[in-house]
């Protein structure tokens, strides 16, 4: 009892902190809401689908910013909305609002600023993935002990 | 509010189990949505690609879709076109971008509602409502429009499309709505499933209808596109899908896709003058000898039935697209082309000219549907002409097989006018695909219809591009019933990207074709229609009306064209 609660504890706590730094919003909690008995691992599947899709679409538009002979601003812009739109869904806060500053470097055709802002989403996105990865470990754990995941509000 | 109430009269309950379609390419997003409609008790298919979307579609029945505004392999705007008109669900659009004009394009293009991502559960667990909002007003329309049509043939009046009382009210019911609504003004035949073809689509009013005109006069008939036309319209949630839909509406549902095809064939032979002439000729036609051609590719579904609308015209057709890509053939374009009435009285002609819709089912994007025999169009449409009597009940258009015209669904209506108006039928038909109706030559109704063998109208081309359009006579649809004439206006078919336009032509039985108007309209004239559809290319537009009978000959003529096929 005292390491389930100890652990549920930490779980707030961490959960906590990530909604105050920023990466993650109200949207996570929405996700977390979603999950019940018929849909155990709903959050870690669509965590996972995200980080598959956002390793895809960085290098996407890493491979169209390094063309030499000319960006096609539009390939990136769409992989920029694309994310984006991932991003609001899962409910990754940093990394959607990188992509907002990405899309007008794109639009204003800056290459320096899009690869600048490429840069800053692959540093959140990598940050993010660890910080899930530790608070999905930390559920593990909770559940491993016989807890239960507690509701963050 | 009036809706409410409405559902509130039947079932208060949530409706378990509709049946949602959601396409999105970003597998999160995608997985997310599906599991908030599981959430919130939808039946739920999902698919990451808009053409397995379409297959589904068309495979199963559902109730709405939900899809992404970007998508790798079609665009958003282009599957919800296409699901609204062949299958004619409410499609809810999704995206990351909430622009307001992107919103609007959205709007525009038919979408019931248009949602942010990241979707919430609130939102998603209101869907519903356009599915239920969906039915009750085609129930409600399809009620109207009946008896509009009763009045209609009663009142021997000249009537815009739809009687303009009820259209009146249905239009500023529809206005009054939520703005998303679309299209669920008109009368549906068929109100139990919303995946069942053939729903009524806005009402055409007269006022639609002078807007209409007065945009197309504009813009000119070389711009006369139906997108810019829709612009200048400014008409609240129309798109150009509704004149089409409308006509289809009045048509009942009698063509079926291979009379349209058979009439697309023959339609496009370009020697068709030749028959024409025989077609032509008096405006007086006397029943069965119209041919109808079913467009090909598109249904086109002669109504034989005696309740539908269709009278002794054959109608619709709807046209391709060739293979391929649509069938578009969906049952939607058999109920447009069911809707679209030639009206023929019983005494009146029809001219054999087969009528065929084209409707463009199939995105031109994907390149398809050509018809391959159609040297030009995809899809063409052959209309029926029919001459009107005096005691009128014509709507004699003849179908131009759209040649060139692609993915487009045009909507033709003609009507024919007694002996005294002079107005010429013009056709108008937008075209969504940048062909130019270079074929299609109205069909000259055929007053005496010589063995409906030789139906096979051949259209011929007009250029529409010759701006003759016109009409002198402010159009306005009207229905066959009168003798008044009612003006055609011609528009030059200019694809524009998905957008569809119709356009009434009246026929004008006496007149003879002139420069100004376009095919079929004389009956009268062979050689002047022959010189005048040669000339102009154009659709006709056959105002269905209703009349009490049927003609049966109809039938008669279609089975001919699929023999002779």
């Amino acid at each position: 009892m005292d390491v389930v609660n100890q652990l549920q504890r930490q779980f707030i706590d961490y959960s906590a902190s990530l909604h105050r730094e920023g990466f993650l919003d109200d949207q996570f909690t929405q996700l977390q809401k979603l999950q019940d008995d018929n849909s155990p691992d709903f959050v870690v599947e669509v965590a996972s689908l995200f980080f598959e899709d956002c390793e895809k679409l960085i290098n996407n538009m890493a491979r169209a910013l390094e063309q030499q002979q000319g960006v096609d601003f539009k390939q990136v812009d769409a992989s920029v909305h694309q994310l984006k739109g991932s991003s609001s869904s899962i409910g990754a806060m940093r990394v959607k609002d990188v992509c907002i500053a990405f899309r007008s470097f794109c639009e204003a055709q800056n290459r320096e600023g899009c690869l600048r802002c490429l840069q800053q989403v692959t540093h959140e996105y990598s940050l993010l993935k660890n910080k899930l990865q530790t608070l999905f470990r930390l559920q593990q754990q909770i559940l491993a002990a016989g807890g239960s995941i507690p509701v963050v509000e | 509010m009036r809706v409410e109430r409405i559902i509130n009269e039947t079932n208060d309950e949530f409706p378990i189990g509709i049946r949602v379609l959601a396409v999105d390419d970003d597998p999160t997003c995608l997985l997310l949505l599906e599991t908030l409609l599981r959430r919130c008790k939808y039946n739920v298919t999902t698919t990451n690609q808009a053409i397995t979307a379409l297959k589904l579609l068309r495979q199963n029945k559902f109730d709405l879709v939900i899809c992404d505004v970007h998508m790798p392999d079609m665009d958003g705007f282009k599957l919800l076109e296409l699901v609204g008109l062949e299958m004619d669900l409410p499609v809810i659009m999704l995206s990351a971008n909430g622009d307001t004009n992107v919103v609007m394009k959205g709007i525009t293009h038919g979408a019931c509602d248009y949602l942010l991502k990241p979707v919430r559960i609130e939102e998603l667990n209101n869907i519903w409502q356009h599915v239920v909002r969906r039915k009750r007003f085609e129930r409600k329309d399809r009620y109207n429009s009946n008896s509009q049509a009763k009045l209609r043939a009663d009142s021997g009046e000249a009537v815009g499309m739809g009687s303009i009382g009820n259209n009146g009210k249905l239009k500023k019911k529809r206005k009054d709505q939520d703005e998303d609504e679309e299209r669920d003004e008109n009368g549906h035949n068929n109100n139990e499933d919303p995946s069942i073809r053939k729903k009524p689509r806005v009402v055409w009013s007269a006022e639609l209808h002078s807007k209409f005109v007065a945009a197309v006069n504009q813009l000119g008939m070389k711009n006369a596109t139906p997108k810019k036309i829709l612009e200048l319209m400014n008409v609240e949630k129309l798109t150009t899908q509704n004149k089409f839909r409308l006509y289809l509406k009045r048509i009942s549902c009698a063509a079926n896709q291979q009379v349209n095809i058979a009439a697309a064939v023959r339609m496009r032979s370009p020697n068709g003058l030749g028959n024409f002439h025989t077609l032509a000729g008096s405006n007086h036609l006397h029943n069965a000898a119209f041919r109808s051609f079913p467009p090909r590719g598109v249904l086109g579904r002669l109504n034989t039935d005696a309740g539908l609308l269709i009278r002794g015209l054959p109608f619709p057709g709807t046209i391709r697209s060739g293979h391929g890509q649509s069938s578009v053939n969906s049952g939607n374009d058999q109920s447009k082309l069911q809707s679209f009435v030639s009206g023929i009285h019983n005494a009146n002609i029809l001219q054999g000219l087969p009528m065929s819709l084209e409707l463009d089912q199939v995105q031109t994007n994907n390149g398809v549907s050509h018809i391959g025999e159609l040297p030009i169009a995809d899809s063409t449409t052959v209309f029926p002409v029919s001459s009107s009597l005096i005691d009128a009940t014509i709507t004699g258009f003849s179908g131009n097989p759209l040649l060139g015209v692609t993915s487009h669904s045009l909507m033709l209506e003609a009507s024919s006018q007694q002996a005294g108006n002079s107005r010429d039928i013009v056709p108008a038909i937008g075209f969504r695909n940048g062909n130019t109706l270079s074929d299609f030559a109205p069909l000259a109704p055929a007053s005496n219809r010589e063995s409906n063998a030789d139906l096979q109208c051949e259209p011929i081309p007009i250029n529409c591009n010759a701006g003759e359009l016109i009409t002198s006579a402010p159009q306005e649809w009207n229905s066959p019933y009168q003798s008044n004439v009612t003006p055609c206006s011609m528009n030059s078919s200019i694809p524009v990207s998905g957008t569809m336009v119709q356009f009434g032509l009246c026929l004008d039985q006496n007149n003879s074709m002139d420069s100004d108007s376009i095919g079929p309209s004389s009956f009268i004239d062979n050689s002047a229609m022959e010189q005048s559809i040669i000339d102009k290319e154009g659709y006709l537009m056959l105002e269905p009306w209703e009349q009490g009978s049927h003609i049966p000959y109809n039938i008669g003529l279609l089975e001919d064209l699929w023999e002779l096929q």
